[in-house]
């Protein structure tokens, strides 16, 4: 954890309510993929954790949903700067990758999967990677996706782009080694009873603090009680109790 | 003595900055990002007989200058805290801390007490009688004066230690459960626990909190806390620890001048995990301004003009 400034740059949205900001600053120790950051907003006491997408030099782009006042603050900045609490986490293990990893993301669970991509090609590995939205008007990265090289299925509810259906219905016939997910937890339940093999889910939770002091975003697990912003939010599907 | 220090129940506080329980953990994490020694003490996660996950998510909820909380009390249980905690806990911290203990009986409030208080450790027992998160404790004995006047009795009666007493601000009247505290053998009161809220969530219309309520803290609740500290500095002899919504130095100082003789920082915390350090070390220029010569002098001195 580290406390730091950064200046935003550039704050657009690049689907439905979906936002991507593009900020610079001190990016030391935040390399790992599936981690987030905790954003101070003016004029709210809370501070919103938003996982990280992409972190190139001292760049570090976040995309975030405009679900509430906050984020919908967030998406009026177009300059200044953000107090962030960065390196928040623990992140996706790539080392399990094999050489055929699967990434499933889900709405604005698709952003952490993106710098996870970044990694797992950078290390030569062929990633496939199923993208899920609702409709067409909810669809972004796919390209972002496609320029690393990846293996691209977007699959929209209602048929209006992509294959019709849920992430769960491009599973069909794919041979991979790991599989990676993020997403509301409806879809990381399917995946879990659908996705044959071993694989790692990034959980949500309304936090307080972001950094293990409070307890507010506990989780019970099959290691016992964890922390989601401290021990999570990326926990493997034995760790998981599914019927919570 | 130093113009930081203040004497508390016969320990010396070489400042009177000391985060609350439920926002400060043990210190583990804090201690990767400052030497929290540096802190007069700190107060740790509530301890309960037996581990407790406590309520189910959403817990947090935010506010306008605070926030919601439903926790519930999660902590390992007494026993894992003296076996496990408190020795992973003197490797970061070497002052005596005070420890946070709640119950769902008075019986269960005296055991953990028992067992808390041999540890050398432990300086003070802060007994929660307040927490608004958990049913059939906490509160219940926070808001009726002869039940809590129980409590502190159990307790009083199993430790040397010095006792302190977490008021809740959910009451009619503040000072009756100071003085009930204070006649059954409290050797302090500290107050005010979080305030009972709630918010709804306008999509699902619905609570936020999966535990519907919960305890609101943070900035919004400061003037309700200094005037609760000042009826009860009126109403009691023994010291008062403040707390409620403290995030600045100068904070600080207010509640010491309401009543205060040390204070502790909670939601600050949480949001800046910097903050009891910041609000501890921007004290000392901030007496300068105010001219405050040392702290101990100023405690209750807003009653005075």
């Amino acid at each position: 954890m580290q406390e730091k400034v950064f200046e935003i740059r550039e704050n657009t949205e690049i689907a439905k309510d979906v936002w991507e900001i593009r900020l610079t600053g001190d990016t030391s120790g935040m390399d790992k993929p599936g981690q987030f950051v905790n954003v101070s907003l003016p004029g709210f006491f809370l501070r919103r954790p938003i996982s990280v997408c992409c972190v190139k030099g001292q760049e570090l782009t976040l995309i975030y949903k405009t679900v509430g006042k906050g984020t919908g603050t967030l998406a009026t900045l177009r300059e200044g700067q953000l107090n962030l609490l960065t390196g928040l986490g623990n992140g996706y293990d790539l080392e399990r990758a094999g050489n055929a990893p699967l990434l499933i993301g889900g709405g604005v669970g698709v952003p952490p999967l993106y710098e996870l991509a970044r990694q797992l090609t950078a290390r030569g590995l062929k990633v496939q990677v199923i993208l899920g939205f609702n409709s067409s008007c909810d669809v972004f990265y796919e390209e972002q996706f496609h320029d690393l090289g990846c293996d691209v299925t977007v699959t929209t509810v209602d048929g209006s782009y992509g294959m019709k259906g849920f992430v769960t219905d491009a599973l069909e016939g794919r041979v991979f080694t790991y599989y990676y997910t993020c997403g509301p937890m409806p879809m990381l339940k399917a995946v879990r009873q659908k996705c044959h093999g071993d694989g790692e889910f990034s959980l949500e939770e309304r936090m307080g603090c972001g950094f293990g002091a409070c307890m507010g975003c506990s989780c019970k697990t099959t290691g016992g009680y964890k922390r989601v912003c401290r021990e999570g939010p990326v926990f493997r599907k034995e760790e998981i109790l599914w019927e919570n | 003595m130093g113009k930081l220090n203040v004497d508390l129940c016969g320990i010396m506080l070489e400042n009177p900055v000391i985060p609350a329980s439920g926002t400060f953990g043990y210190g583990y994490e804090f201690a990767q990002w400052y030497d929290i020694n540096r802190l007069g003490t700190f107060s740790f996660k509530g301890t309960t007989r037996e581990p407790r996950f406590g309520n189910p998510t959403p817990r947090i909820a935010e506010c306008p200058s605070g926030m919601l909380n439903a926790v519930g009390l999660q902590n390992p249980g007494v026993r894992a805290v003296i076996e496990e905690e408190l020795p992973r806990m003197s490797a970061c911290f070497h002052k005596p801390v005070m420890a946070n203990i709640s119950g769902f009986s008075v019986e269960e409030y005296r055991e953990v007490a028992e067992q808390l208080s041999p540890c050398p450790q432990i300086g003070w027992l802060e007994v929660n009688i307040s927490c608004p998160n958990v049913h059939g404790g906490g509160m219940a004995f926070g808001t009726d004066p002869k039940a809590a006047a129980e409590v502190v009795r159990a307790v009083r009666d199993v430790t040397e230690k010095p006792v302190i007493v977490k008021l809740s601000p959910n009451v009619t009247s503040i000072a009756e459960m100071a003085r009930a505290c204070e006649a059954a053998g409290a050797d302090a009161i500290s107050l005010i626990n979080t305030l009972l809220g709630m918010r709804i969530d306008l999509r699902r219309r619905a609570p936020i909190l999966a535990n519907t309520m919960g305890g609101f803290s943070g900035p919004a609740v400061f003037p309700v806390a200094l005037r609760m500290v000042w009826q009860v500095y009126d109403a009691v002899k023994i010291p008062v620890i403040g707390m409620g919504g403290i995030s600045t130095a100068e904070d600080v100082i207010e509640m010491m001048l309401a009543g205060a003789t040390a204070v502790e920082v909670g939601a600050a915390n949480l949001v800046n995990p910097y903050a009891s350090l910041e609000i501890l070390e921007a004290l000392p220029e901030v007496m300068e301004r105010y001219g405050i010569k040392s702290l101990e002098e100023i405690i209750g001195g807003a009653h005075r003009t």
